[in-house]
């Protein structure tokens, strides 16, 4: 990767970083060169995020040394790493939600007209070909809450692009986005590189290296395992080194649909909340039976989640649709009726909607059904103990105590403490949005195989997904939405990724008038 | 299991300073030391801890309270005056007479009343908690100077005072009734499904709601509680000075957020305990207690109890930060 002559524009060089009771990174040196992509790969928890925050100035290493273009350096913020020309993307966000797209892409670098005053004009100009680039279509004077997670990563991206930085680096950049965004991205990428761009690229997705990657570094608990030329080593070699042992892709192994129709849906539709006359979700009829696994598809705004949410009652008097559960027609006005009713929503933004951080797993997972666990009228911790400690250990919750903030939980265990507080309201539909972004392989397997024991035991679930090789490896059926209509079904001997994606993709028929 | 509320570090903490606190000043004079030194903390301190338990709630559900002070005033003015004078219904032709216990649950009506509206405002209006109980602790005060032409109430029945400066079995009055009082809350707060949702409510709204949650009735139902208390903190100061001032009150809630506060409540919801509500209100209490009998001047007094306030928020966020990196 790199010489002693050739020292590389950023390395870290034996760097170790210590959290009380764990060595997060451990006698670590890595190169970054002009010109060439490093991707790291790695299970979450092995140091790829601390590597990564020690390069971009986040955190010092507790010993080794940073050094660019051969001279150690020490960063005390990315302020820091950033007047190096080294920027960081991470998967936390830094952006306000408040301020426009432009705004965004500019904050703290705004162009000044001659007076001094902020030169909208120009800013406006630059945000928009930077989006253009991205083949995000927002225009640049869009308030960022306007946009989704997805979009709102691109705008991150853009503007990482509009500081024309020496050294990028991504961590799992695609995580959020559909595919045609994830094309544009890898394209830029590799335009970045033409320029001479040092790219450190975080992903759990093989199919993004192809190409793309020069060379391959891959870490398992804190250390650095590999660090090759990509053309130099097999997928199944990353795989095994990342997590000790080879791995299987998940594959359902029984269809244990009965059926039976546990949820009926006739006509569901959602106003856009901002575009006016237009629908975020338009006329979608389903239904799914009991033991199945229905998968929904669509690219990023294709209604997945406002549909799941409609269903929920999130949107209370706003959404119109029939519903029909276990052949009883219900009113959803909130999610309290959708629960009572028997569904079960875990969201697509786990952290903020589906878990209250600072309480424990305990609390977390009675929170949807906290009145069960009382004797005349006070809560009894045993009670709720008893009703929802089988249940993590079902979903087999890895946490110190139960009463440690789901907070200090890593992503993956975060899924599993949402999936025990549906089960604990014994749901008849459980729908799940998005419920492996961000976790990584095992803890994904872990989860798909949950999905199906459910099932298996006569539960309906609906998985929205905007990840291709997920919703065909999980799911019974698909129905693949776009714009906010059902475009298409598939069973799932008929689905194949090419007719899948085919329909999800905006045609001439579906573009409004 | 559930790390009892008592024994858990950071409450560790200020009960730590507390007992510094309570032994150097021991050491410094002595006369703080002695069993009617420490009644007398608790009496000056049961106004604040009435008003700072309300506040807890609202506080933990990840709102604020401004009015709670004008609410008190106006609680302690209506009451006094139906107390003194009764109240005419002129459409019935009628008189009433109120009785101790009447005006007491006058004064709770008062709050009740206040603090629903602050809920409705905040939940339905969709107005800033801040903004909300900041418009009720103006129109609050003006009624109370509506109310009593800006005049004290004075002249009330004999038995009433008995609230603010009696005693039953060696302990004083207000201090059984806050006492009282905080015990309710406690339960209400660690033991109830009220309480785990106040938590989760303050923690993240969307993830409340989303698993079901009426985030809106519990948001009014703190409001309602907190108008409640400051109804009876109204009450114990009217009868402790056997007259309702105007006046009273005027600053009241800096004083109780402060407790809530150094007890270790975080403003931003979700995060905190009654526990240490009360070791605030005690922390605060001792302090003056201890600065007067040093005869220490009340302008210090003040800047002391502002340095103490920044000094027990500081290391509270220092603990949060090393809790989650370990």
């Amino acid at each position: 990767m790199s010489t002693a002559a050739n020292p590389g524009v950023l390395c870290v060089r034996a760097v170790s970083k210590i959290f009380p009771g764990v060595r997060a990174l451990d006698n670590v040196s890595l190169c970054l060169e002009p010109g060439r992509l490093v991707a790291l790969l790695g299970e979450n928890g092995a140091g790829k995020s601390t590597l990564m925050s020690i390069l971009a100035g986040v955190t010092m290493p507790d010993e080794g040394e940073v050094l660019v273009e051969g001279r150690p350096v020490r960063f005390a913020g990315t302020r820091d790493a950033r007047a190096h020309g080294i920027v960081a993307i991470f998967q936390e966000l830094s952006l306000t939600p408040n301020l426009t797209v432009a705004e965004n892409v500019f904050l703290g670098r705004e162009p000044r007209n001659v007076l001094g005053f902020i030169d909208y004009e120009a800013m406006s100009r630059a945000s928009g070909a930077l989006l253009e680039r991205l083949n995000l279509d927002v225009a640049p004077e869009t308030p960022l809450a306007a946009l989704r997670v997805g979009q709102q990563q691109l705008v991150e991206i853009a503007r990482a692009l509009s500081v024309n930085a020496r050294v990028l680096i991504l961590d799992e950049p695609t995580s959020a986005l559909a595919r045609h965004e994830i094309a544009s991205l890898l394209k830029i990428l590799a335009e970045l590189k033409q320029a001479g761009v040092a790219i450190l690229y975080i992903t759990h997705k093989f199919e993004e290296l192809v190409g793309l990657a020069d060379d391959v570094a891959i870490m398992r608990d804190g250390r650095l395992v590999a660090a090759r030329p990509y053309a130099e080593i097999a997928h199944a070699e990353i795989v095994r080194l990342m997590v000790g042992r080879e791995m299987s892709p998940f594959t359902v192994a029984t269809r244990t649909s009965t059926g039976e129709e546990a949820l009926r849906v006739e006509s569901a539709s959602l106003p856009h909340p901002t575009r006016r006359g237009d629908y975020a979700v338009r006329d979608v009829t389903l239904h799914v039976c009991r033991g199945e696994v229905l998968g929904l598809f669509g690219l990023i705004g294709a209604g997945r989640t406002e549909l799941l949410e409609t269903l929920f009652g999130v949107h209370g008097s706003r959404a119109e649709a029939r519903v029909v559960v276990a052949d009883h027609e219900v009113r959803l006005r909130s999610p309290e009726d959708a629960i009572a009713a028997g569904l079960a929503l875990a969201p697509e933004d786990r952290k903020h909607d589906g878990l209250v951080l600072g309480l424990g797993a305990r609390e977390n997972a009675g929170l949807a059904c906290t009145r069960a666990h009382t004797r005349w009228g006070l809560l009894t911790p045993a009670r709720e103990g008893a009703h929802v400690r089988p249940l993590l250990e079902r979903v087999r919750l890895k946490a110190r105590s139960l009463d440690e903030p789901v907070l200090n939980l890593s992503g993956g265990n975060q899924q599993k403490v949402v999936l025990a507080k549906w089960l604990a309201t014994h749901p008849r539909v459980l729908m799940l949005d998005e419920p492996t972004r961000g976790i990584d392989v095992n803890a994904k397997n872990e989860i798909y195989a949950h999905i199906r024991e459910l099932a298996a035991g006569g539960l309906a679930v609906i998985i929205a997904s905007s990840e291709l090789p997920e919703i065909l490896a999980i799911a019974d059926r698909i129905i693949v939405l776009c714009q906010g209509r059902k475009v298409a079904e598939f069973a799932h001997h008929e689905a194949t990724a090419e007719r899948v994606m085919q329909a999800a993709l905006p045609g001439p028929r579906s573009v409004p008038p | 299991m559930k790390i009892d509320p008592l024994l858990s570090a950071k409450r560790f903490q200020s009960l730590l300073a507390l007992l510094v606190l309570v032994i150097v000043l021991s050491f410094l004079s002595d006369r703080f030391l002695t069993v009617e030194n420490g009644w007398n903390v608790l009496r000056q301190i049961s106004v604040n801890l009435c008003l700072s338990i309300g506040l807890t709630l609202v506080i933990l559900s990840g709102g604020i309270d401004l009015s709670v002070g004008a609410v008190l005033a106006l609680a302690g003015a209506v009451s006094a005056a139906l107390l003194k004078n009764g109240f005419d219904v002129p459409a019935l032709g009628i008189h009433l007479d109120f009785t101790t216990s009447g005006a007491l649950l006058a004064a709770i009506t008062v709050g009740v009343a206040a603090g629903f509206t602050n809920g409705l405002v905040v939940t339905r209006l969709l107005l800033p908690p801040f903004v909300a109980t900041l418009a009720m602790m103006s129109i609050a005060r003006g009624f109370t100077m509506l109310w009593t032409g800006g005049l004290p109430v004075t002249g009330l029945p004999a038995g009433f005072g008995f609230i603010g400066t009696g005693a039953w079995a060696g302990v004083p009055m207000p201090v059984w009734i806050v006492l009282a009082l905080a015990a309710v809350t406690l339960l209400v707060a660690h033991r109830t499904p009220f309480g785990r949702h106040l938590y989760a409510v303050g923690g993240s709204e969307r993830a409340a709601r989303l698993s079901g949650l009426r985030v809106d009735r519990i948001k009014v139902a703190v409001y309602v509680a907190g108008g409640a208390l400051s109804g009876i903190a109204g009450v114990l100061v009217t009868a402790r000075l056997d007259s309702a001032q105007p006046n009273a009150g005027i600053g009241y809630e800096l004083d109780a957020i402060a407790a809530v506060v150094i007890g270790g409540t975080s403003l931003s919801g979700g995060r905190g305990s009654i526990v240490g509500t009360v070791l605030g209100c005690l922390l605060i209490g001792v302090l003056n207690n201890g600065l007067t009998l040093l005869d220490v001047s009340p302008f210090w007094q003040q800047v002391i109890k502002g340095l103490v306030t920044l000094i027990a928020v500081a290391l509270d966020r220092f603990g949060a930060r090393n809790e989650r990196l370990s």
